[in-house]
């Protein structure tokens, strides 16, 4: 099975550490894992700005890198549903291929690779963030507003990690408030958001906050380090590879 | 540079005089404890709603049901409306069709003139705020009064409500009590919320009692039968069509549904979205004027059929406005419903806004973090957040953006369509930092960095790594 990394513009260059977690954990889960270097975007920051209409060239290049591999997958629900939800191009039977087979990295090792067992071991508190797009678009767990069974494909995985204590925060999903370019052009409202969750984080004393998406990790991130805290953000498969 | 202009010169879409949200929100957040206030009494009644809907198993059936029945309805709207125009007349009531606000209030005004009226009293009517009915009435010398307690409150402060079914949530007791002693006489200080409901009891029984026209509103008028239905928790509609010779119903045109049977489904997801209850207290079947009084109906298109005949947008007109999607969006409970400068708010009045007038509401379908709970909570399944999204795309292709935004949107497109180009500009490590925002370490123009501290750069990108490490 030949899986290309979708790697985001932004994981690229501030956290080449996700990126190297979620190849080696594919690569340990058995996966013949390839990096097409010509990747770029998926083309969302400027499609959710309303420019959609400029991500023509940019889906192109996504459809040149990852037309001939099996799978895609990314560390990034958000990207992902992108994907899933806009991609077109003038080959559209390559498109339509990679619309069918691109997978956030936890959907992948639940639903597709069907992984039962996981081997790391992370012994600390560990906080959920769910991100919205990877919940409500790409339906990795339940959500709160519908009247339905509750699952999470992230907390499968997660509560099979050797030593981790997994809490959730008092309002289970509410928004961080990244929001792509939401968290420049409304900077008051997306920051407060992001102190809200925080804050529910900080009365489970948990000592990490994790999560599928790195964006809405990023946001948390510069807030808590602007607070002076000790609590860290970590990227779900930099847990799920730890050892 | 001055961070405002900054913001203006690439995020903010074109403005008119009035504040756009983003930056209303940011005055709305300069009391950090208010916000929090706010944003809790919203979670509450989100609260509520939720266990309300986990009483019932079918719930999301409803949901669908109601939704199938709008898009029915909507799809046949014009045999629905004449359906209910001849069967209400053949009850005795009197139907106008306004084609705008203009015409409505036009012929509210009528009315009051042939009838040589004085006293209006008015029940919580959403479209007449959309319509500004208020003011053009008084500025015609005719005093209205609004009997929804919320709504009174706010009349009193000269606001318009800032929720479209708590109108007065951004209020604590303490500024009702502020509001009450300067135009009621109550206590100064008194802040019991018994005490104040009671002045303003006393206070609108009177107003009741010497009405001579009621204005209500519409929650749904029912083809078959040619009656309509209305909802409150405070009787005061009941109280004012009741009293006064002349009731005069306002609705839009996508109030119908086709059966009285229906109401079985929409009464029931109503009150349950709306504030958790398993049905409002007072459900109104109004059907023909008793002897001696006077019944209209003024239906109302202000809008609705250019809404109607945009695909991506239409279906917003199922809306039974419930306000499920403002207590639960995130950024509506940290930001207020007058940040949104428009009668309707949240996460609907920004998708229902910019067809009434693209230019003014620019800023609202990007006052979203396209989280989708909005599309979730709403009982009659409206993609809200979607059509926040395409909203984006129309509100550009017609040219309703900021052009420093045109130019480096236009940019990073370019960059990003060219590997090469991208990876040499991620190498100097510089166009990311021109691209995106966020990452400009400069607390005065760049609005990543006001509260929040910037990612560390890593020595190598993960290609880098990989190059060295892969292959
Ligand atoms: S859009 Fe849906 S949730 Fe929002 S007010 Fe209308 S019916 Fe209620």
């Amino acid at each position: 099975m030949k899986v290309g990394l979708f790697i985001p513009c932004y994981v690229d260059q501030f956290y080449p550490k996700v990126a190297v977690a979620t190849l080696e954990l594919l690569e340990k889960l058995d996966c013949e894992v390839v990096f097409p270097l010509n990747q770029t975007c998926c083309g969302q920051p400027m499609a959710n700005s309303g420019f959609a209409s400029l991500s023509e060239g940019c889906d192109k290049n996504f459809v040149a890198n990852f037309g001939e591999v099996d799978y895609i997958v990314s560390p990034s629900g958000s990207c992902v549903l992108h994907v899933k939800e806009h991609l077109h191009d003038q080959d559209e039977i390559k498109a339509s291929h990679i619309r069918r087979h691109i997978y956030e990295l936890t959907e992948f090792i639940v639903d597709v690779l069907k992984v039962e067992n996981i081997t790391a071991s992370f012994p600390y508190k560990v906080g959920m963030h769910i991100s919205c797009h990877g919940q409500r678009g790409l339906h990795l767990s339940s959500m709160s507003e519908l009247s339905a069974p509750a699952f999470s494909k992230p907390a499968y995985l997660l509560n099979r990690v050797k030593g981790l204590q997994l809490s959730e925060p008092k309002r289970v999903d509410e928004c961080c408030g990244f929001g792509g370019t939401f968290c420049v052009f409304e900077e008051a409202v997306s920051v407060k958001m992001g102190k809200d969750r925080i804050t529910e984080h900080a009365l489970n004393e948990v000592e990490y906050i994790t999560g599928v998406d790195v964006s809405c990790l990023m946001h948390l991130e510069g807030i808590l380090k602007r607070q002076g805290s000790k609590v860290k953000t970590i990227h779900i498969a930099e847990i799920l590879n730890s050892h | 540079m001055n961070p405002k202009n900054f913001n203006r010169l690439f995020f903010e879409p074109i403005q008119g005089a009035t504040l756009s949200h983003s930056e209303a929100a940011e005055i709305f957040n300069k009391d950090e404890a208010r916000t929090d206030w706010h944003d809790e009494t919203l979670w509450f009644v989100r609260e509520k709603r939720d266990k309300a809907v986990r009483q019932i198993s079918e719930w999301e059936q409803l949901r669908t049901l109601g939704s199938d029945i709008k898009d029915h309805t909507l799809s046949n709207l014009d045999n629905y409306l004449t359906e209910f125009e001849k069967n209400a007349q053949a009850n005795g009531i009197k139907i106008h069709w306004a084609i705008d606000a203009e015409e409505h209030n036009e012929i509210i005004l009528r009315i009051i003139r042939e009838q040589k009226v004085h006293q209006v009293v008015k029940s919580k009517s959403m479209l007449t705020e959309e319509c500004h009915l208020n003011d053009f009435l008084s500025q015609r010398g005719v005093e209205v009064v609004d009997t929804d307690l919320g709504e009174r409150i706010v009349q009193f402060r000269n606001e318009p409500p800032s929720h479209i079914v708590l109108p007065a949530i951004h209020l604590k007791k303490q500024d009702v009590s502020e509001t009450f002693h300067e135009h009621l006489g109550t206590e100064k200080g008194n802040n019991d919320p018994q005490y104040l409901t009671e002045a303003a009891r006393q206070h609108l029984r009177e107003k009741f009692i010497k009405s001579q026209l009621a204005i209500t509103g519409v929650n749904f008028a029912i083809a078959s039968t040619g009656g309509f239905v209305v909802c409150t928790n405070e009787g005061n509609a009941d109280m004012g069509a009741h009293a006064a010779k002349i009731h005069i119903a306002c609705m839009g045109i996508e109030k119908i549904i086709p059966k009285a049977e229906h109401l079985g489904v929409f009464l029931r997801l109503l009150a349950r979205s709306a504030t958790g209850q398993p049905i409002t207290t007072y459900s109104s079947h109004f059907h023909q004027p008793r002897a001696g009084q006077q019944m209209h109906i003024i239906i109302v298109d202000n809008g609705r059929t250019k809404q109607l005949g945009r695909p991506d947008f239409r279906s917003s007109l199922k809306c039974i406005r419930c306000a499920a999607c403002f207590n639960t969006c995130p950024v509506y409970r940290r930001s207020g419903g007058h940040s949104y400068h428009t009668a309707v708010a949240g996460p609907i009045g920004s998708i229902l806004n910019p067809n009434l007038d693209m230019k003014a509401n620019a800023d609202l379908p990007f006052a979203s973090t396209l989280c989708g709970s909005c599309s979730n909570v709403c009982p009659v399944k409206i993609d809200i957040h979607v059509q926040l999204y395409k909203w984006r795309q129309e509100l550009v292709s017609e040219g309703y953006t900021a052009t420093g935004k045109k130019v480096a949107m236009k940019g990073m497109a370019f960059v990003l369509s060219h590997p090469s180009i991208y990876r040499i500009a991620g190498k100097m490590g510089r166009w990311m930092m021109r691209a995106f925002p966020f990452i400009m370490n400069n607390k005065s123009i760049n609005p990543w960095y006001k509260q929040r501290d910037m990612p560390e750069a890593p020595k190598q990108s993960f290609r880098d790594w990989y190059k060295k490490n892969k292959q």
